[in-house]
């Protein structure tokens, strides 16, 4: 996993050919911890197919807002620099999994 | 047989924690199976402040986090698994993970817990994560220096919309009820109307959440007058209460109208050997403190269950040789008399027929099933079949008599 910020987000997700996934989370959103052990799993098992980022949104919010995300836990997916596809609120990696295996 | 666990327990927020704690000291082989982190609403609360022995400053996550790790201290394992279905009938009772693996169990605790309860309002589902929100600690972040509407005015909306404040500009309460009047505790109640942050909306309803891609406004009713009138805000905060997360539960244990488990004051469910604790459960006070005192008491029930259940197996029904089951209690002065001339039989037939005492108040449960209403009875057991019965008084003749009738071989 690939950490993003406001810095580098622009480089690593938006200017980045192929398939990109987000994590978007805070170190205060339980929901976005209890998820985030299985999504680097899958970020392991799928290291070829996809580039996969956490966005911590402290310090990052105007960027979180920027891509519409307003809402933890969000996973976003990038395709060559726009969204195409998102995760929010009630999704389990079972859900990830398979709009990674759509989109991949 | 060592794959089959003595208690599991369904669910890791209070319930199932303080369950998996009495469970696990009480050396059952516990597991607590927890879809994601352990902790239920408790750990998506910050501000907690009525728990017992833990003043201001502890949060719904440190306090979840040291349950977990208490549970675990005894012994209790804490799996991350999604139950997707379960088997509860019978001695032996399945629970089937999203894994794909099953765990076998002699006694079940639900504590499955609740979660939000949606209102479908226009625009509720569309702006989820977009400025609707049913968690202030998971989103409050995005909020600083914008302004957010609270639905619901009891405990939880107005503590979360204190918490509201501490990031955002502005937190507008929308209250169904006449100015001042609010379903919260008093404490909070105070504590809100004194927090310049917060404003307040009466006698109003939610209409309709508006916006293009993220929330930009609501549009408010007042139900005395009819009039809605728009209100710009970034985010929609809802706290309308809770419904209990039952839906696999549905035909397995009995429910009630609105989902929640019907129990008895000591936790048991319609089903022999299961147990339910929490939020999920018929109750008057959904609390982290009620949640916890639930769960010790189920994983007691579940316990003296086990011993009685295992106990009587294993003394009675596993046995082959004539029995004189003895059904007594300490306090019944006859009883105990019968019980010494029944122990004077047995020592005679030097073996042959054994007597078996069961303590009818520490036993219920076996006493109910056997249909035993007189204290003292005998029941005559062989091969684990009952034969036959005396209810009441008896003297030596009247055992002697059917000793011979009903074991031929005696």
């Amino acid at each position: 996993m690939i950490e993003v910020n406001k810095d580098n987000f622009e480089q690593e997700v938006l200017k980045a050919d192929g398939l990109v996934v987000v994590d978007f989370w805070s170190e205060k959103c339980e929901p976005c911890k209890a998820l985030m052990p299985s999504v680097h799993e899958l970020a392991e098992k799928n290291a070829g197919r996809a580039k996969f980022c956490s966005l911590n949104i402290a310090g990052n919010k105007r960027l979180a807002i920027s891509q519409k995300v307003l809402g933890l836990p969000t996973i976003a997916f990038y395709k060559n620099g726009e969204k195409v596809a998102e995760l929010t609120k009630d999704f389990t990696i079972e859900d990830v999994e398979a709009k990674l295996n759509d989109l991949a | 047989m060592s794959d089959i666990y003595d208690l599991v327990i369904l669910g890791g927020g209070p319930a199932g924690l303080a369950a998996g704690i009495y469970g696990a000291r009480s050396r059952l082989k516990t597991a607590i199976l927890q879809k994601g982190k352990p902790g239920g609403q408790a750990a998506t609360t910050s501000d907690l402040e009525n728990y017992p022995g833990f003043s201001r400053g502890t949060t719904g996550p440190e306090l979840m986090g040291h349950m977990a790790k208490h549970a675990e201290s005894f012994g209790a394992e804490i799996i991350q698994e999604e139950v997707v279905d379960l088997e509860l009938n019978g001695d032996i009772k399945t629970l089937k993970g999203r894994s794909g693996k099953e765990y076998r169990a002699k006694t079940v605790i639900l504590a499955p817990g609740a979660e939000p309860r949606t209102l479908d309002i226009k625009g509720e589902k569309a702006f989820r994560g977009k400025g609707v929100s049913y968690c202030a600690t998971c989103d409050a972040d995005f909020f600083e220096e914008l302004d957010v509407v609270v639905v619901g005015n009891g405990d939880a909306a107005v503590e979360e919309a204190m918490y509201l404040t501490k990031f955002a500009e502005t937190v507008t309460i929308i209250v169904i009820h006449d100015e001042g009047i609010l379903d919260c505790n008093k404490a909070s109640a105070e504590l809100a109307f004194a927090n310049p942050k917060i404003k307040w909306v009466w006698n109003s309803v939610l209409h309709e959440i508006k916006g293009d891609g993220l929330v930009e406004s609501v549009l408010i009713k007042n139900i005395k007058t009819g009039e809605i009138s728009e209100m710009q805000t970034n985010g929609v905060f809802f706290f309308v209460g809770t419904v209990p997360k039952t839906e696999i539960l549905k035909g397995k244990v009995e429910l009630n109208e609105q989902g929640y488990i019907i129990t008895n004051d000591v936790m048991e469910t319609s089903v022999p050997g299961v147990y339910a604790a929490g939020d999920a459960r018929v109750k008057y006070l959904r609390q982290v403190i009620t949640a916890a005192s639930d769960g010790a008491i189920a994983a007691v029930a579940a316990e003296k269950y086990l011993a009685e259940e295992e106990g009587f197996k294993e003394r009675v029904l596993n046995v082959k040789e004539p029995l004189m089951v003895a059904f007594w209690a300490p306090q019944n002065e006859d009883s105990i008399g019968a019980v010494s001339t029944l122990e004077k039989i047995a020592s005679n037939k030097e073996g042959k027929v054994k007597l078996v005492k069961i303590d009818t108040y520490r036993n219920q449960r076996v006493a109910q099933r056997y249909d035993v209403k007189i204290i003292p009875s005998v029941l005559f057991f062989q091969n684990g079949q009952l034969l036959d019965r005396i209810s009441g008084v008896f003297n030596e003749i009247d055992i002697i008599e059917k000793i011979a009738n009903v074991f031929s071989e005696t």
